[in-house]
């Protein structure tokens, strides 16, 4: 038995610390990590609320599986986008790409 | 606290440690492997709330292929050592920004889900797989087709252009 806000808080903790990391790194690899940060969270998340509902067709699970799937395509994407930026621009600091911006 | 809890409690200690350890670090690799430390514990989480396939895949697809995946990317790019040169002008705001949310979900979570309790019961592989292949078809193909579009898209993006 393990008490369902104990997981929430930890889940917590893991996405407040992602956000920080999301919002005080500049290097944009590092901002790739802490948003894998985050979907660990929300997946922590759904794997609890799975097994504290006790749901027979494990929704949670699969659905954590999902959000898996999709953090591995974004991190080959956006790793790929990262060399390209690189190639062209010899940085990778979030705040020196600023093309679109205005 | 039964001794699940004070397992988990000794878990979450070392996860969020990492997590902070990764979020300040001074050497991008040293933030890699914060990070493996930290998905490790996520995949101990599962396991102990009984979740035993989607720990396996934790385990073999962030720290086996994500892991691996961005410390290529680490070396491909050029980083420079020193916190000064990692994080932007802005740590402040977003430390506030970040204990704003910790607190609120704080708040939340204690406010709707005080008094909850998880009864442990481990959930078998076959179960995940009849109600992947049963219930979650579409998204399953979905998902898969997502997958390729990725792939192809990687490619796409990193392929040096070639003069014909």
């Amino acid at each position: 038995m393990i008490r369902l806000p104990l997981v929430l808080f930890f889940s917590a903790a893991l996405f407040s610390v992602g956000i920080y990391g999301a919002l005080a790194r500049r290097n944009a690899v590092l901002v790739l990590m802490s948003i894998e940060l985050m979907l660990n969270a929300v997946n922590v998340n759904l794997v609890a609320f799975s097994q504290y509902l006790q749901d027979v067709a494990l929704t949670g699970q699969i659905f954590a599986l999902f959000v898996i799937t999709v953090a591995a395509a974004e991190v080959g994407i956006g790793l790929a986008i990262v060399i390209l930026l690189f190639r062209n621009r010899e940085t990778i600091n979030v705040d020196e790409i600023n093309l679109l911006k205005w | 606290m039964t001794w699940q809890e004070w397992f988990f409690a000794v878990l979450g200690v070392i996860g969020v440690g990492a997590a902070i350890r990764l979020v300040t670090a001074k050497n991008v690799v040293h933030a890699a492997l914060y990070l493996v430390v930290s998905l490790l514990v996520v995949g101990g989480v599962y396991l102990l709330l009984g979740a035993e396939f989607i720990a396996w895949v934790q385990i073999l697809i962030y720290v086996g292929a994500i892991v691996v995946l961005l410390l290529f990317g680490l070396m491909l790019t050029r980083a420079p050592i020193g916190r000064e040169a990692l994080d932007n002008q802005q740590r402040g705001l977003a430390a506030i920004v970040a204990i704003g949310v910790l607190v609120g979900l704080i708040f939340l979570v204690q406010d709707a889900f005080g008094g909850a309790e998880i009864a442990l019961r481990p959930t078998r592989i076959g179960e995940a797989g009849l109600s992947l292949f049963t219930d979650f078809v579409l998204p399953f193909e979905v998902v898969s087709f997502v997958l390729l579009a990725a792939l192809i898209g990687a490619v796409a993006l990193s392929r040096r252009e070639e003069a014909p």
